[in-house]
C-alpha cells in the first residue's frame, strides 16, 4: 500500500505539489525549533543549548518508530524505501568537512532556507557559498562522483549488518533518547554560563 | 506629565507584543519534524533532502553561461533533468520550506532583517565566514552524498550505516573546531 509512489504514478505537477506541501511542513518545523538562527544552531557545540541534538534525535526516532510500526502492520513495504549506498570513506570525510562548514558557516543547507525566510542576511551568504561550492565541485572535481560510486561498500543498514530487526533498533533508540534527554539537561545546566544574555 | 494606569498598561502591552515568541519545546518540534519525514517516506519512498536543490540551480546556471555544458559534465548531468533542471523535487521542497519557515516566523514575530553573530565579530567578518562555511559544507555534502537532511535525518531513520557515520563525523568535526570558532558565536 505504501510508499504511495511505488503503487501509483504521480504526474510531474502532482509530484512537485507534494514537494511544496511537505516542504512547508519541513520549513515550519525547522523555524519553530529555532533552526532559522545560527546562534541557536551553533549553541549545541558550546553545550548550553542542546536543541539541535534534541530535535534531530527525536525526529529520527519518530520516523524510525513510525516506519517500524507501519511495516509491522503490513502497510509499508520497507524494501521499497530508497537507501543511499554506504561509502564509509566518503561519508566520513564528507562529514568532517560538513561539520567544519557548519560550525563556521552557522547553518546547514536546510536550515539556511529557514534563516533566509526569516530575514537573516548571513543565511543568504551561506546559501550563496553553498551554491559556489556545489558549482566548484562539478567544475573542478567531478571525478569524485565516480570514485564515491565505484568504491562504495553498497547498501548497508544496521538491521542487515547485524541481523537484528529494525523494530528492536527502534526500541533501543527510544531508550537511548530517554537517557540522552536526561544527560543533555545536565549538560545545559553545567554550561548555562555561556548562554548569551540578550536574545 | 503623569501617566494614567491605562496608558501604562497599553505601553506594556505594546512592548510585549513586539517581542518574538519563544520557540517550541525541542522534543515537540522534533516529533513533528519526524512526522513530516515519515510522511515523505510514506508518500514518495525517499526521504528529505536539501543539497540537491543547490545542484539543480548550479546545473541551470552552468547551462546559462555555456549552453550544452551541464549535460556533458558528470556532476551537473545528474541534475540536468532532460533540460528542465529547475523542475527538481528537492528545489520545490525548499520553496515550500521557505514558505513554511516564513509563515512560522511571521506568526512567531521572528522575521527581521539581521546578521546573526556573537558580539566579538563584525557583520562583514560574519558574512565572509558564512559564505566560506557554506562553500566547505557544500563540498562535504557532495562527497558524503547528502547533508543533515538527506543523510543524517533521512538515512538515520532507516539505520543506514553510512548516514550514522556521516552524523558522527559532522559532530566530531564541529566539536573539535568549536574552540577555534568561539569568537564568532560567544
Amino acid at each position: 500500500m505504501f510508499p504511495l509512489a511505488s503503487f501509483h504514478e504521480f504526474s510531474t505537477t502532482a509530484n512537485l505539489a507534494i514537494a511544496v506541501a511537505l516542504g512547508f511542513g519541513f520549513g515550519f518545523c525547522l523555524e519553530r525549533a529555532g533552526f532559522g538562527s545560527a546562534r541557536k544552531l551553533t549553541a549545541v557545540f558550546y553545550l548550553y543549548d542542546m536543541a539541535v541534538v534534541k530535535v534531530m534525535f527525536s525526529a529520527i526516532v519518530t520516523a524510525m518508530v513510525g516506519i517500524a510500526v507501519l511495516s509491522a502492520a503490513g502497510l509499508l513495504d520497507m524494501s521499497e524505501l530508497y537507501v543511499e549506498p554506504t561509502n564509509l570513506a566518503a561519508q566520513g570525510l564528507g562529514g568532517l568537512l560538513f561539520g567544519a562548514g557548519f560550525i563556521f558557516g552557522g547553518y546547514c543547507p536546510g536550515t539556511s532556507v529557514a534563516a533566509m525566510a526569516t530575514g537573516k542576511i548571513d543565511g543568504y551568504a551561506f546559501a550563496l557559498g553553498m551554491l559556489a561550492g556545489v558549482f566548484g565541485y562539478a567544475e573542478f572535481t567531478p571525478g569524485i562522483d565516480t570514485w564515491i560510486k565505484d568504491a562504495a561498500q553498497g547498501v548497508m543498514t544496521l538491521p542487515t549488518l547485524t541481523g537484528i530487526a529494525a523494530g528492536w533498533w527502534a526500541a533501543a533508540f527510544v531508550a537511548f533518547l530517554v537517557f540522552a534527554a536526561w544527560g543533555m539537561g545536565k549538560l545545559e545546566s553545567a554550561f548555562a554560563g555561556l548562554r548569551p544574555r540578550a536574545g | 506629565m503623569a501617566h494614567t494606569l491605562a496608558e501604562d498598561r497599553l505601553q506594556a502591552f505594546a512592548t510585549e507584543r513586539a517581542q518574538p515568541r519563544a520557540y517550541w519545546n525541542p522534543y515537540v518540534a522534533g516529533v513533528l519534524l519526524g512526522l513530516v519525514l515519515l510522511a515523505t517516506y510514506v508518500i514518495t519512498g525517499r526521504g528529505l533532502g536539501a543539497t540537491g536543490a543547490f545542484g539543480s540551480i548550479a546545473a541551470w546556471l552552468a547551462d546559462l553561461v555555456a549552453p550544452g555544458h551541464a549535460a556533458e559534465n558528470v556532476a551537473h548531468a545528474r541534475y540536468w533533468n532532460d533540460g528542465a533542471p529547475l523542475l527538481s523535487w528537492t528545489l520545490f521542497l525548499l520553496i515550500g520550506a521557505f514558505a513554511g519557515a516564513f509563515f512560522s516566523g511571521k506568526a512567531g514575530r521572528r522575521v527581521r532583517v539581521s546578521v546573526e553573530r556573537g558580539p566579538r565579530v563584525t557583520d562583514g567578518q560574519r558574512l565572509a565566514l558564512a559564505f566560506a562555511g557554506g562553500f566547505v559544507a557544500a563540498y562535504g555534502a557532495k562527497i558524503a552524498k547528502g547533508c543533515t537532511s538527506g543523510q543524517a535525518l533521512t538515512g538515520g531513520s532507516i539505520l543506514n550505516v553510512g548516514s550514522l557515520v556521516f552524523m558522527l563525523a559532522v559532530f566530531a568535526s564541529a566539536y573539535a573546531l568549536a574552540y577555534v570558532a568561539r569568537k564568532e558565536w560567544l
